[in-house]
């Protein structure tokens, strides 16, 4: 039975069949739009494709180095140059990039899984918990976070898992402070009354609900966590407390070359170039998805 | 008839998105008098407010004016400098916004933003300025006016925000009060207060009032003349007293048979098929052609054009002269 | 109790905090509504009438009272109960983009509230979808779109549709055309009366418009800062209006004259509306009210019988 009222459908834009609407497909074509992005989204892929593939086509070994090719410059067999006892620094660098992904990836999903539990627990809950929680973040963020993950360090070694963690656990704040914020201002929207109206459980309301107007915001939030962490990886480096050398490093190579600055530039050059890159890179995109999925991206 | 006050000709006003440009104001041409009150009404996205906003040269940053003129006292708004405009409203030219708590400034007193009105514009001296201001205080209904003046804007209902938003717009003792939307966001005892104020003000100081609304209640009861938009363009223009005899254009017709009013309880209410819809290119008709049940094809391929339909009444249709034959 | 009664209210309260003050929202409200009518709830801002509906709906908890919903004391009924029971209950929103959730389609929006009540399988519930889409006046392809990509009174054709899904018995409309324009309320408004006739709803019709609760309600409640002031036939109330805030009320509104000799000259009315913070003493209207004696500012008015099945509280009424 029709309605005698129906409307014309003039202004629904149902433009001609096309099927993918989704939110993330409408959040692709506006990051496309992002030319810097764009840009920065091929060199974080080249990045993350070195270090992934590294090991298999480095040219040469990181650990040993070729004594009758020290400190050269870049050739056609050592393109990036060699260093003062023979690292080829094309592989060197390679190697850099898995050891710095791993740890800036790992160390992101550590402060990001511990702010989320925070965040939610603190939104969810409220009151006491809610309280401490929030204090706790007011304290964390107080600290310098360096210095915090420099004390780690010192009492964790400087493997791996122990970088992951020390750079990872101080970072959890701002974390729980934005899935906080998102949680607390969606718990008393409308949106959420008119779900509870239907029936809908606390879960139901939390999974198909809030989480799809949060993750945007929460992928935006870990796209800027990852250049954080590298360069507290960096720094970490520099002062000597990155990865246990032989494990190539950028920190170690950048403070490394720089003692020998003005005779073997390129030490320098390289190595700090592609960090430098690959930071803005990061930037790029974490900005180009922050234009395109932030809640104020709709139209 | 007197030389016009304001008279705006042949404006348009073009909004630009992301993607397309909206064709917000389409042609539009009208006067208002001394001593007269007009009411502007439409629907949302008719272009009533962006029209009268613009020719007082308030407009979104992604509008823009592309042709046309509003002539005030000899000159043309529309190629002032920004400075002359500021100078010219707020002391000729009073504004009335909808929401007064965004308008106000929420962190200086009340009184002082009342007397500012006033020293800007030079209208005033200090002490001259604060003597007005506790007038104009007791005037728009403030009671205690000496200890209200140092009071904040939220320390004041909405109504109330809005008599004081009155009353800076009152400070220079303007000719003109434009009033977009005024109370909109107002409870309808509050209206009728605000309404009541605006037009015992009107009748004491002999100014000219136009208002902006939706409401085709508040419209006929408060305004001596009517301007019905649609899609950008005027469709029918009237006396009230004409108006509410014998509106003509579809559109007004159809607006009031629909309205659901007191009293219309068991009657039957026919509503305007379909939805207004946002222009993105020139019109090349009628814009409520799609939802008028007297179109034809020359409603689609030429825009109708405003004009005289008997005294004091214009009206925008092709096919007016049948309408009103098979209204009667 | 009638037999036929779908919901009964009786004297629920609600106060709130706010700023260490105590707001009464909602204070001693009672009323019957029976299967098939519409119950209309006018009042101003602070008048607690959205309160006053979504504590119906157990969506805000009452501090006292009974609510007896088709049998059932809602009070008595623990939280899985109830969203279950929401099947039979359900709400339009005033502002129908907020109340979806902008990263879900239209179509997943009403299929979701099925699926929250376990109602069919995955196909049936997107035929239901289309079947319901079309039953509010809207194209099968609008299930596919976003709520951004909607307008107003398209979106809160959605909301129907949503909330019709669940084939609900009570469904409370709280100022469901006061965001949308004129020519699109009408439109609204009669699909919801369509609705009522064709799947025998009961409404709650809460709105600040006298005029619309009039075309839609059986019988009318007044409320003022909480309270119900006058309460009556729809009819009765437009035609004796006896407590003095609804015909202040009835005075406000300004309806396009039938003649140009019946212009309503605009007329101050004293007072403003008090915060619901610290309500006047004695009747809570007493400040604004043109009759207002020396027991109105210091006794509470009781609610007095005017008529068969009207009632005002005040003063004057004896």
């Amino acid at each position: 039975m029709a309605s005698t009222v129906a409307e014309t459908h003039s202004e629904v834009v149902l433009k001609k069949k096309k099927v993918r609407r989704s939110e993330f497909y409408q959040g692709w074509k506006r990051f496309k739009k992002h030319r810097l992005a764009v840009i920065g989204l091929v060199w974080v892929v080249i990045f993350c494709l070195a270090g992934i593939i590294g090991p298999w086509v480095a040219p040469h070994d990181y650990r040993t180095g070729d004594f009758l090719a020290i400190n050269q410059a870049p050739s056609w067999k050592y393109i990036f140059g060699t260093d003062n006892v023979g690292h080829d620094m094309f592989s060197q660098i390679l190697y850099s990039i898995r050891s710095a992904l791993i740890i800036a990836i790992g160390a992101t999903l550590v402060s990001f899984i511990i702010g989320v539990i925070l965040g939610l627990w603190a939104g969810l809950r409220g009151g006491i918990a809610d309280m401490i929680i929030m204090r706790a973040v007011d304290f964390m963020m107080t600290l310098p976070g360096f210095l915090f993950a420099l004390i780690l360090v010192i009492m964790l070694g400087r493997g791996y898992l122990s970088l992951i963690l020390a750079i990872g656990i101080p970072g959890w704040a701002g974390y729980a402070r934005l899935i906080r914020s998102l949680v607390l201002s969606m718990r008393d929207s409308e949106m959420v009354e008119a779900a509870r109206a239907l029936g809908a459980s606390q879960a139901h309301i939390a999974r198909r609900y809030m989480l799809p107007n949060v993750i945007g915001s929460m992928g935006v939030a870990l796209a800027f966590g990852i250049p954080g962490d590298l360069i507290q990886i960096a720094g970490l480096s520099i002062f000597g407390m990155g990865l246990q050398p032989p494990i190539p490093s950028f920190g170690n190579m950048i403070a490394q070359a720089g003692e020998n600055i003005l005779g073997f530039p390129w030490l320098l050059y390289f190595p700090a170039g592609i960090f430098a890159i690959t930071l803005l890179s990061f930037l790029f995109v974490a900005d180009g998805l922050q234009e395109a999925f932030s809640p104020k991206g709709g139209n | 008839m007197s030389e016009p006050l304001l008279s705006i000709e042949n404006l348009q006003v073009k909004f630009s998105r992301s993607e397309d440009e909206v064709y917000a104001v389409n042609n539009v041409s009208f006067a208002i008098h001394e001593n007269e009150a007009l009411g502007i009404v439409g629907e949302s996205g008719s272009g009533k407010s962006v029209t009268l906003m613009s020719s007082i040269g308030l407009i979104r940053e992604n509008g823009k004016i592309t042709s046309g003129k509003a002539l005030f006292q000899g000159k043309d708004l529309l190629k002032l400098r920004p400075k002359q405009l500021e100078d010219i409203r707020g002391r000729d030219i009073g504004v009335v916004f909808q929401d007064p708590m965004t308008s106000l400034n929420p962190i200086m007193r009340i009184g002082d933003q009342i007397m500012e009105a006033m020293l800007t514009h030079q209208y005033a001296s200090r002490k001259e300025a604060f003597n007005r201001t506790i007038q104009l205080l007791q005037e728009i209904g403030i009671p205690d006016p000496h200890s209200r003046f140092k009071s904040y804007p939220h320390e004041f209902s909405g109504g109330m925000r809005q008599r004081i938003m009155i009353a800076i717009a009152l400070a220079c003792e303007p000719q003109l009060l434009i009033a977009d939307e005024p109370t909109t966001a107002l409870d309808v005892t509050v209206q009728m207060q605000i309404l009541a104020l605006l037009q015992d003000l009107r009748r004491k100081r002999g100014m000219s009032v136009v208002i902006v609304t939706h409401d085709f209640g508040l419209a006929t009861n408060f305004c001596d003349k009517i301007i019905v938009m649609y899609g950008g363009q005027i469709m029918e223009a009237a006396s009230t007293d004409m108006f509410i005899r014998e509106a003509t254009h579809p559109y007004s017709i159809g607006l009031k048979a629909s309205i659901i009013e007191v009293g219309n309880k068991g009657k039957e209410i026919s509503p305007i098929p379909g939805a207004a819809r946002t222009l993105t290119e020139a019109p090349t008709g009628c814009p409520f052609a799609e939802r008028c049940p007297f179109k034809t094809e020359r409603c689609l391929n030429e825009v109708p054009e405003l004009r005289a339909f008997g005294i004091d009444h214009y009206i925008a249709c092709h096919h007016a002269e049948e309408v009103a034959s098979y209204a009667v | 109790m009638p037999s036929n009664a779908l919901l009964q209210v009786e004297n629920v309260s609600k106060t709130f905090r706010v700023q260490g003050k105590k707001l009464h929202a909602v204070e001693n409200v009672s009323f019957t509504l029976e299967a098939g009518k519409t119950l209309g709830i006018v009042g101003e801002s602070g008048s607690g009438k959205s309160t006053l509906g979504r504590m119906v709906l157990r969506l805000i908890e009452s501090d006292k009272g009974k609510i007896i919903f088709d049998g059932m004391d809602l009070s008595r009924i623990g939280k899985k109960d109830l969203r279950a029971l929401r099947q039979n209950m359900q709400i339009i929103f005033q502002d129908p983009r907020a109340s979806l959730n902008p990263r879900m389609s239209v179509g997943d929006a009403i299929e979701d509230a099925m699926a929250i009540h376990k109602i069919g399988t995955k196909a049936s519930r997107r035929a239901r979808v289309v079947e319901l889409l079309s039953r509010v006046g809207l194209p099968d392809e609008v299930q596919y779109a976003y709520p951004h990509e909607l307008s107003g009174g398209q979106l809160q054709r959605v909301g129907i549709a949503r909330a019709l899904s669940l084939n609900p018995k009570l469904i409370i409309c709280d100022e469901p055309v006061s965001a949308l324009d004129v020519s699109i309320q009408v439109q609204v408004i009669q699909l919801l009366r369509e609705l009522q006739e064709e799947f025998n709803l009961t409404y709650i019709f809460i709105s600040h418009n006298l005029a619309v609760v009039e075309y839609l309600s059986d019988e009318i409640a007044v409320l003022y800062l909480g309270e119900v002031v006058e309460q009556a036939p729809a009819d009765e109330l437009f035609e004796k209006p006896t407590h003095p805030y609804t015909q202040v009320l009835l005075n406000s509104i300004l309806k396009i004259p039938e003649a140009p000799e019946n212009k309503q000259e605009m007329h101050s009315i004293q007072g403003e509306i008090p915060s619901p913070l610290s309500p006047p003493s004695g009747c809570t209207f007493h400040p604004r009210c043109p009759f207002a004696m020396d027991i109105c500012t210091t006794a509470k008015p009781e609610k007095k019988t005017v008529s068969e099945g009207h009632h005002a509280t005040c003063h004057l009424v004896n």
